[in-house]
């Protein structure tokens, strides 16, 4: 199965941006259905991106965040190869990780 | 199996939520299986006006400040997807949250930033209707924050 994750994160000069694209249907639980049954919520709670080791960025999420989520940040240092695990957990509990490498 | 420090606490919370998965299989009833996950700010994301979101994740009142730089647009046609940027130059940033007051959960999403991380994070929200959007910035332990309306004529909560 093709991970739900998606990130380009170039370094390049003093830092390296990061950005990310997660497939999720993020459910605010507050939409109905064709049906007329609310669909309940299922978002992802937290999704965090590590480099070398080290904890680069945690984003919390709630239910407002929108489908397939879209995230942008940098961070200082990085080099082309390095490798940047990112990985997400939601409120279910189903979670997926993915290790990518920098780009120069 | 050897877990490193620092993702320790993630993967235990990963651990746990597969165990309560398995007892779900064994019939207990399905919402037992949904558990936040460790370390989400629970109760921050439950409250629904802006002083209540802001007591509970900073217990601060916020300070107005011109020196974060909010991009959002004037006017969304669609509420589903509103791009959302947020930049500073306060020093000594650690948290950068989001929030819309209009919509059913005030606290949108919350960024932690460790040192060395830049104080900029761009993401896309979702608005029910025409609101406020709050950038809430943690600078040196105080809370500082700007705001910017946001005109919703499709809302994105199914609205």
């Amino acid at each position: 199965m093709p991970s739900t994750i998606r990130v380009r994160a170039v370094a390049g000069g003093d830092t390296t941006e990061v950005q990310a694209l997660i497939q999720h249907p993020m459910d605010s639980g507050f939409v109905k259905n064709s049906s007329g049954k609310l669909i309940p919520p299922h978002y992802i709670e937290i999704l965090t991106f590590e480099h070398a080791g080290k904890r680069v960025f945690t984003a919390y999420w709630g239910p407002a965040v929108s489908k397939d989520p879209y995230i942008k940040f940098s961070f200082k240092g990085g080099a082309k190869g390095d490798a940047l695990k990112v990985s997400w957990i939601d409120n279910l509990g189903k979670n997926d990780s993915l290790t990518a490498v920098l780009l120069g | 199996m050897h877990v490193p420090t620092t993702t320790r606490r993630f993967t235990l919370s990963l651990l746990a939520t597969t165990g309560l998965a398995t007892t779900g299989l064994l019939g207990r009833p399905r919402a037992a299986i949904a558990a936040d996950a460790a370390g989400w700010p629970v109760a921050a994301f439950k409250k629904n006006s802006e002083p209540d979101a802001l007591a509970a994740l900073y217990g601060q009142p916020l300070i107005a400040s011109d020196k974060i730089t909010l991009e959002v647009p004037e006017i969304a046609e669609n509420g589903a997807v509103v791009p959302v940027s947020v930049s500073t130059t306060l020093p000594n940033v650690t948290r950068i949250s989001l929030m819309v007051p209009q919509n059913p959960y005030t606290l949108a999403a919350s960024y932690v930033l460790p040192a060395g991380t830049e104080p900029a994070v761009s993401c896309r929200l979702k608005m029910a209707k025409t609101s406020e959007v709050v950038a809430v910035v943690e600078s040196g332990g105080k809370i500082f924050g700007t705001r910017k309306t946001v005109k919703v004529t499709l809302g994105g909560c199914g609205g």
